[in-house]
This record gives C-alpha cells, structure tokens and sequence, in this order.
C-alpha cells in the first residue's frame, strides 16, 4: 500500500487530532460510520452525501455474455451492484487544482 | 440515508453529541476528497475503494445543432466496492 493511500487506520488519526476523541474511541467511530453507511444500502436504501456523492444500489438483469479469452458464451446471472455518482462538489474539487 | 441521518445515528450509536458526530462525519468526507485532490486513493476496508481517474479532452458535437465543441480533459473520482460488500449485496439472489 503506498503512502498516499487513506485507509480507516488514516481517517481514525484524522479524528483523533482535530476532534480530540481518544484514539480508541476514533477507531471505534470510523468503524461505525461505514457500518451504518453499509447498512443502509444493503437496505436497498439510497446514501446521499451532500458534498461528497450518491450511493445506489441498481438491479442488472441476467444477460449472455463472452469470456473475452476463451470467446465461449456464458450466461451472466442476475445481480445487485453499487454505482456511486459524485457531487458537484467533488467534480470541481479534483479539477481545480493542478 | 442522508449526512444528517448518518449524523443522527452515529450520534445515537455511540451516545455522543450530535455536534461531535457531525465534525466526525465531516472531518471523514473532508479527509476523503482532499485526498483525491491530491490523487491519492482512498481504500476503506469492507466497503469499497476510490481512485481518480484521468480523461483525455475531445471534439464532442452537440447533438441537436450539430455544432463541434471541445470538452475539456477532466478528472474523476471512480469508486469500486469491496468484495465482502458485494457478496453482501448478493447474498439472497
């Protein structure tokens, strides 16, 4: 993993220094909140975070595909997948700077 | 489930004030898009990862003019879910 990669360890440091909770306490928090941001899309609820971007879950329907190697059809079953589409905000946020 | 609703039930989760919830969940998503900004990845275990991806610029055409117009080169976030999250997801279909 390379240095300039945020992970849960990165983010709970983060709230350690500018909220001041223990670093216990911030682990534990950064824990729960993708844990109840987890459970609300697995309630098939949509999660939106204004300034940041939008979570869905969409139904696909089973399809015939190829294996792009083998070239042999397959049958691509029905599935569940999580698209996320991100805020104005954050689309202008990473083409401001350079 | 919107910020605020996340804000509530954190608050409620972890009996804080609802004031400390919301600068946690805001110091989160702050921490986050800076570190796009910058170019960084974001990897979250257990839910799913982000990273930027570079677009070249091209010659688009409006569709109902016909008209040429150039789009500019962009970056965006692009973000992939865990494979825990996905088994998840599937796991009664």
């Amino acid at each position: 993993m390379s240095a300039d990669t945020l992970t849960k360890a990165r983010l709970a440091e983060r709230v350690h220094d500018s909220v001041g909770l223990s670093k216990k306490e911030s682990a534990e928090i950064i824990d729960d909140v993708f844990d109840l941001m987890r459970g609300a899309l697995l309630h098939d609820e949509k999660l939106k975070i204004t300034g940041f971007g939008n979570w869905i879950v969409r139904d696909k329907a089973a399809r015939r595909g190829r294996n792009p190697q083998t070239n042999d059809s397959i049958i691509i079953a029905r599935r569940r997948v999580l698209s996320f589409k991100p805020s104005p905000v954050l689309r202008v946020a990473l083409n401001a700077k350079e | 489930m919107t910020r605020a609703e996340l804000v509530d039930e954190l608050a409620r989760r972890r009996a804080i004030h609802r004031e400390v919830a919301e600068s946690i969940v805001d110091e989160l998503f702050r921490a986050m898009l800076e570190t796009l900004q910058e170019g960084g990845r974001v990897e979250i275990r257990g839910f799913g990862s982000f990273k930027v991806r570079e677009y070249g610029g091209y010659t688009g055409r409006n569709p109902k003019t016909g008209q040429e117009i150039a789009v500019a080169p962009k970056r965006l976030p692009v973000f992939k879910i865990s494979r825990t999250l996905h088994e998840q997801l599937n796991q009664d279909i």
